[in-house]
């Protein structure tokens, strides 16, 4: 069968030879125009004026566009309306989009945007999330708390309690592709080609700012250069800005940004603190944990309610603790609006969570994998499974044998030993260890969105093209999915053929996100498949006397009775019959119900899992350190497709550890972010790929009824770098007797810092 | 607007083309030749994914200005394969599943070419900090540094 074939990425020989076309390689018509955002230099403020007659001016200038020339809607925000694409009045990070040029060519369009002058009355910016605390800047009208047994209680009668706190940095997508739109003005609407994850959004937004019913848009979608979440909601204002454009000028309009212009205008995944306090019985159990969230979400709402939501969803990860209280507080400042970023929130909850249970193990003198072993939820198949903070009941949880065999696989305890004694015998290069487990949470928690749509076609030679709902952003879904089909009418993959996404063949789409792309567009494909599959097999049933379910596609021919057909003549009886071969297949999510609110429900169809074991050295003099080993073990059900799952847990590992390690934010105190380009901001390069890379898939189904029962790969092994964050920590720790309380990014200042600490050295 | 005629050839075929004097090599490869393969990841020389050869040196095209190409001998990663058949880093870089959106594809098949060149049996130290200018977003690069190795060993006749 197709599924479960280690096939690769269905535009891999387009990749290699070059001829794959991202929207910025796409021939555009004669006389197209390009676009360019003129920027806020000041991060917060009123506009008094503007003068734009230079920009109007400069070579190559078309047209030049402020709030006041939108006919529509001046809204490009997902879910809150208030974000506008240009900024009317009000001015509130540095970077906002104030007026929108026009011209000839790309450069033109941006030689010119830099002539702009805005004249802006400053306000203090509010830009760290202490100032916003302190100012009550946030959104919703306060924290949201979820509590599960008494944790004050817990606290008041703890034989220990332990306190801290880590911050952690936001990041940077770095979408090898940056944003990019074409607008192409049609005979009573619009065609949009966006790099976006979600191209019914692009639809909405563009029929909104163009005044027209949604019918009259039409995005479509081919292939992203990467999208990590950042092409969920951030491509919207340009697509917007072409649409608008186009209209305005009658010709098609393209924009892309330049790489410091995305960095300098789109959000970032949240940056933030978490402060804890951990009730410890006399046995070093944990017996309660407090934690309050603080997460940065700058400027605008965009998806930040979710995203902090999905923080306290994971604040838990794999462990079954009695009481914990969770409060997180959405704190609004003048800085890029923070997005979806691979995780949504969740890496920075489980990211708490592990920092105490390596706080604990070190306070306490317990081996951290012990600890964590002991506090880990009941397995699958317990009579009574854990309840999570938040009331679901985790009936799946493999973790404690998947962290057994990984520990025996990677040889933790050797390991252990032989890092300790390292440390023992040198000074200045210190080894550090750490194996952290990934539980994490699939489906939208916005349950409406847990829906998908396909649109199957069997042509007359046997041939099946496809389409569905979910976008090709490099995950290799459309080779998924194409397997689902394949494996439905029993032919080879190479016979499905999947083109763009496009809503005017699947309509309604949600965002491609929440790891969720093939589980849910799988079974939308897989449904439409069997719809045409039984058709197919009800004509000849009758035609050989037998019965429907005594067909059988297999191999590429269709089984009935004694008698067997190709596919494509099977298939051309069924057209000469005057069946239809062509269906819509639709699927939703069973099983979950959430109360956001109260924090109470199912806001999981199923949970997936992994862990991952790290070995780090650190340079003590200067705070430089690298990944020598890393060991993962990760479950993907029955994995769909092998080589592309492992894809994803590589590619996710080593995100994740950048995150926490090299991938470094700096905004200066007029709120301008100083790194806006990879000469400052430093993604993992070849050279920090670890020594030893060891990936393997945990042999196992998922418990519900998924797509050939797999499990959804996108997002969880991204937490799975926390390994390498607490393996530096571990290092630290070995300097001196102290916690070393390592922030992250683990940059060597902040490892530094960390070693001082250990040390008991002044900061 | 001043124009400058430029006559160069590429992957092999003698090309003429009118460019600005501003104008980066890769902007002309890609909107005046329409050889879209190399991609503008960051447009300063610190992604890689604009790389081709001029005159076999490996360079960012992005920091070349197309004028400069006059008389040069620029190869893409579109004048990798013959006709139908793939140059062996480019099915290597298939079948080991080394690339996933594939936009940093181009610019690493002819940064490992450019290697292999000079140098047909790298260590994986040697390959790792030889592409460590060409950033790749979604692989985590450990099956591009296997893709690399296993083409190499092809290519050796191993
Ligand atoms: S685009 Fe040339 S190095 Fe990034
Ligand atoms: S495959 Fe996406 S950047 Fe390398």
């Amino acid at each position: 069968m197709s599924v479960t074939k280690p096939l690769p990425h269905d535009s891999a020989r387009l990749h290699v030879t070059g001829a794959a076309r991202y929207v910025d390689d796409l021939p555009v018509p004669a006389g197209t125009l390009h676009l360019a955002f003129g920027m806020s230099g000041v991060a917060h403020g009123r506009i008094v004026a503007m003068e734009l007659d230079a920009v109007r001016a400069a070579p190559g200038v078309v047209a030049v566009l402020t709030a006041a020339d939108l006919p529509f809607a001046n809204d490009v925000s997902p879910v809150a309306h208030d974000e506008p694409l240009l900024a009317a009045d009000a001015v509130q990070y540095l970077g906002q989009p104030l007026f929108l040029v026009v011209a000839e060519t790309h450069l033109a369009a941006r030689k010119a945007a830099r002539l702009g002058r805005a004249e802006i009355a400053a306000d203090p910016p509010l830009l760290e999330i202490d100032a916003a605390l302190a100012a009550d800047s946030r959104f919703e009208s306060g924290p949201i708390t979820w509590q599960k047994g008494d944790t004050a209680r817990a606290l008041a009668s703890a034989d220990r309690v332990i306190e801290g706190s880590i911050a952690f940095g936001g990041q940077e997508h770095f979408y090898l592709e940056g944003q990019a739109a074409l607008a192409l003005p049609a005979e009573d609407g619009m065609v949009i080609h966006s790099s976006t994850q979600h191209p019914t959004e692009i639809q909405h937004k563009v029929a909104e700012a163009l005044g027209l019913p949604m019918n009259a848009v039409q995005v479509v979608m081919r292939r992203m250069g990467g999208g990590f979440g950042g092409k969920e909601s951030q491509g919207n204002a340009l697509a917007v800005a072409c649409a608008v454009a186009a209209r305005a000028t009658g010709k098609p309009c393209k924009m892309r940004y330049d790489r410091d212009d995305d960095m300098m205008i789109t959000g970032k995944r949240h940056d933030g603190r978490i402060d804890y306090r951990v009730a410890l019985d006399g046995t070093g159990r944990i017996t309660g944990v407090d934690f309050r969230q603080l997460m940065r979400c700058g400027w605008a709402q965009d998806l930040s309610l979710a995203v902090a939501d999905r923080a306290m969803l994971h604040a838990d990860n794999a462990y079954d603790i009695p009481a914990m209280r969770i409060e997180n507080h959405r704190l609004k400042t003048n800085t890029q609006s923070a997005t979806a970023f691979r995780g949504f929130g969740g890496p920075q909850g489980m990211l708490g969570i592990e920092r105490v249970m390596d706080h604990v193990a070190h306070a306490t003198g317990r081996d951290p994998v012990e600890l964590r072993r002991a506090q880990f939820y009941p397995e699958m198949g317990s009579q009574s499974p854990g309840i999570t903070p938040y009331g679901m009941p985790v009936e799946d949880f493999i973790l404690g044998a998947l962290v057994d065999r990984l520990s025996d696989s990677a040889d933790y305890a050797g390991r252990r030993k032989a890092v300790a004694d390292w440390n023992a015998a040198h000074r200045t290069l210190k080894k550090g260890l750490a194996l952290t487990p990934v539980k994490f949470g699939i489906s939208f928690t916005l349950t409406h969105l847990n829906q998908a749509g396909a649109l199957v076609h069997v042509y007359q030679d046997g041939s099946i093209h496809l389409n569905h709902g979910g976008t090709e952003m490099g995950q290799g879904l459309h080779r998924k999915v194409a397997q689902v089909a394949a494996a439905a009418f029993g032919v080879e993959p190479d016979r499905v053929r999947i083109t763009a996404t496009d809503t005017g063949k699947v309509p309604n789409t949600s965002a491609t996100a929440a790891s969720s792309g093939a589980d849910l567009n799988g079974m939308a494909v897989k449904a439409a498949c069997d719809t045409i599959r039984d058709r197919i097999a009800e004509l000849l049933a009758q035609e050989h006397q037998s019965e429907p379910r005594r067909v059988h596609f297999a191999g590429g021919k269709v089984f009935v009775g004694d008698a067997e057909i190709s596919f494509a003549e099977a298939v051309d009886r069924a057209w000469r019959a005057r069946v239809s071969l062509s269906a819509t297949g639709f699927y939703a999510t069973p099983k979950i119900t959430w109360d956001r609110l109260k924090g109470q429900g199912r806001p999981f169809y199923y949970f997936a899992y992994g862990a991952a074991l790290t070995e780090v050295a650190v340079d003590t003099l200067t705070g430089e350190n690298r990944i020598l080993a890393a060991h993962i073990l990760h479950d993907c059900g029955q994995s769909l497709n092998p080589a592309l799952d492992i894809g994803q847990i590589e590619g996710g590992y080593v995100q994740g550890a950048g995150w926490l390690t090299t991938e470094e934010l700096v905004w200066d105190d007029t709120g301008r972010l100083r790194t806006h380009a990879p000469s400052t901001y430093k993604i993992p390069a070849c050279s920090d790929r670890p020594r030893v890379f060891e990936v393997a898939l945990w042999d196992g189904e998922n418990r519900e009824e998924t797509i050939y029962r797999s499990k959804a790969v996108g997002e969880p092994p991204f937490m799975l770098g926390i390994s390498a964050f607490l393996a530096l920590s571990d290092a630290c720790a070995a300097c001196g007797p102290n916690y070393p309380a390592l922030d992250a990014p683990a940059t060597p200042e902040r490892v530094l810092a960390a070693i001082r600490r250990a040390r008991g050295e002044a900061e | 607007m001043k124009t400058i005629p430029v006559s160069t050839r590429v992957n092999g075929d003698s090309v003429e083309f009118l460019c600005a004097p501003e104008e980066t090599l890769l902007d002309a490869l890609r909107n005046r030749l329409g050889l879209t393969g190399a991609k503008e990841g960051c447009g300063s020389g610190d992604c890689g994914a604009c790389s081709v050869l001029v005159d076999g040196r490996l360079v960012c095209a992005c920091l070349v200005l197309a004028a400069e190409a006059e008389g040069a001998e620029i190869a893409t990663v579109e004048g990798m394969a013959e006709g139908e058949r793939l140059h062996p880093l480019q099915r290597h870089f298939i079948d080991s599943a080394a690339l996933q959106c594939g936009v940093c594809t181009p610019g690493i098949l002819v940064a490992a070419k450019a290697l292999l060149d000079h140098n047909p049996d790298p260590s994986d130290e040697e390959v790792r900090y030889w592409l460590a200018g060409n950033l790749c977003r979604c692989t985590g690069y450990d099956k591009i540094v296997r893709a690399v190795q296993s083409a190499a060993a092809e290519m050796r006749g191993a």
